[in-house]
């Protein structure tokens, strides 16, 4: 690798699914320590900082580059939803290389279940609310973040057939990975049957279609091949990440079976010279099972349509030749409203080859893409070892 | 567009700014408008300053009413009210026969009988002065 390549040597994940002793900024706070004390670096070598959250909630980058005392030389506050942290990747990535920085820290920390409960899905506006800009068209009429997502699989339903039951295989599957992790919030087994008997919340998704809500928060260190030979940890280097969106409202999405996906993720294949063919797991947003199907289609695994008989054949379950949420996903582990960091930090971990009993046999090349919104903005990174 | 007087409004009402609200006034008095673009003939909504094809200053221009669900779900589960209190209803995108799509409320019928394609037609709440919220209701096709 040449001295500048943006490598990721540092990943901690706060205390998790339930931490009602921790505030959102401590969760930023935890992660960034074990992060640091995965790496080996010193706190004061970070001279870059990322995060997405926003100046109502007293998480905005600038308030937690203080907070947490960051001298940073680059700053990226970019916030589009739960793919933020895919984007700050990519963003880190090309200002190490141009030399803006060295040492880049990727923050996030929420306390949702233990502050809000779980009311992430199914809120939204109440009674008598005045609603401004393009929101306005929408609120009168009681969608829900669910209902959103469930226009995406209804409409992708009635194109190309795909059944609940095809949908149900993917929170099975990642389901079986969550037992395997002793924090993840679900451990015991579900069945199709389970999820299609399970509460209808927004036709045609179900309860257990829907990812848990919980309280977590992760942290990534990015910094230079060059310092990383001296690190704790074998490095792992960011091949290839792209960007884009279709809509942020739901009623402006026009296509409702694909995603920007289908532009980004080709994108970032491109970059890294790897095709499908290469990615050894997939670590994708699983907001709801839809999500990762239009993900799936979207990055090239098989044809716009056929994502549910692909997911039926079973590669995305353990031991197949996809694996897909290791970590056991945001569907039984850990969703605290914005979920893309964790899909990088459990990708580091396969690529270390620190992933336990999860563990994917060989795994070389790994796949983040998180979807923020509504499908809406969409990141994709590719990850493989950062050696030599 | 029917547009129905006298119900209480309870529900989020718009907060518009100079672009959005001559769709509200228009509602409550029975037209259904979307923006059409003087310049390259593209047609959008929600109402916006900008032509998001070309740049230009779009104008108001009247829908038929006529549309049809492109997708649709049932919305079984919602925390806050009055939507609580009116589980389960119908939330659609609809295809508008001039070519925009809104999001809205299928009413009217069973929740279970909305079907993607199905033929629909607008009307309008009067939820507050100068302010017509559009819905939707099955339409009879020849």
């Amino acid at each position: 690798m040449a001295p500048r390549d943006p490598v990721i040597v540092g990943i901690g994940l706060s205390d998790y699914p339930k931490a009602p002793q921790l505030s959102a900024v401590q969760h930023h706070a935890q992660a960034m320590q074990r992060a640091l004390a995965d790496s080996g670096l010193e706190k004061s070598e970070i001279d870059g900082y990322c995060t997405a959250g926003g100046m109502a909630a007293g998480d905005d980058p600038v308030t937690m580059a203080e907070y947490l005392g960051i001298r940073h030389r680059y700053i990226d506050g970019t916030m589009v939803g739960g793919s933020s942290f895919e984007f700050h990747v990519q963003h880190a990535a090309a200002a190490i290389r141009e030399g803006l920085c060295d040492t880049v820290l990727v923050t996030y920390g929420s306390d949702y279940l233990s502050r809000m409960g779980r009311s992430l899905g199914t809120g939204g506006f109440g009674r008598g609310r005045r609603i401004a800009g393009p929101p306005q068209f929408e609120a009168p009429y009681g969608n829900s973040l669910v209902g959103s997502y469930a226009l995406v699989a209804r409409r992708h339903m009635h194109e190309y057939g795909t059944t609940s039951e095809q949908l149900a295989e993917i929170a099975v599957g990642v389901r079986e990975y969550a037992g395997l992790n002793p924090q993840a919030l679900y451990r015991d087994p579900i069945t199709v049957a389970d999820v299609i008997g399970s509460r209808m919340i927004a036709d045609p998704l179900h309860k257990l279609d829907c990812c848990v809500i919980s309280d977590g928060g992760g942290a990534v260190l990015l910094t230079t091949a060059e310092r990383a030979r001296d690190l704790r940890q074998p490095p792992v280097a960011v091949l290839g990440s792209a960007g884009g969106m279709t809509h942020w409202n739901i009623s402006q999405m026009g296509d409702y079976t694909t995603s920007a996906a289908a532009a980004c993720a080709p994108e970032a294949f491109a970059r890294a010279g790897l095709t499908p063919d290469d990615v050894d797991t997939i670590q994708f947003y699983d907001s709801f099972t839809i999500t990762v199907l239009l993900l799936l289609e979207d990055a090239g695994f098989c044809k716009k349509g056929e994502g549910g008989a692909y997911v039926a054949e079973g590669h995305l379950r353990r031991g197949g030749r996809l694996p897909l949420n290791t970590d056991g996903g945001g569907l039984s582990s850990c969703h605290p409203g914005m979920r893309g960091i964790f899909l990088l930090i459990e990708a580091v971990r396969q690529l270390r080859g620190q992933a336990g009993p999860a563990q994917v046999p060989d795994c070389e090349v790994a796949l983040a893409i998180g979807s923020g919104g509504w499908l809406s903005c969409i990141g994709a990174v590719l990850l493989g070892p950062g050696g030599a | 567009m029917d547009v129905l007087n006298g119900r209480e409004w309870t529900k989020p009402l718009p907060d518009p700014d100079p672009v959005a609200a001559p769709f509200w006034e228009a509602a409550g008095e029975g037209r259904l408008l979307y923006q059409e673009c003087p310049a390259c003939g593209h047609r959008q909504f929600y109402p916006r300053a900008v032509c998001t094809a070309c740049g230009a200053d779009p104008r108001w221009a009247e829908a038929s009413g006529r549309g049809a669900v492109h997708t649709y779900t049932i919305v079984r589960q919602y925390g806050a009210p009055p939507f609580r209190d009116e589980l389960p209803y119908v939330v659609a995108v609809i295809d508008l026969e001039e070519g925009v799509r809104m999001l809205g409320n299928v009413t009217d019928c069973p929740v279970d009988e909305v079907r993607v394609g199905m033929a629909v037609e607008a009307y309008a709440v009067a939820a507050a002065p100068g302010v017509g919220i559009p819905f939707w209701r099955p339409r009879a096709v020849r």
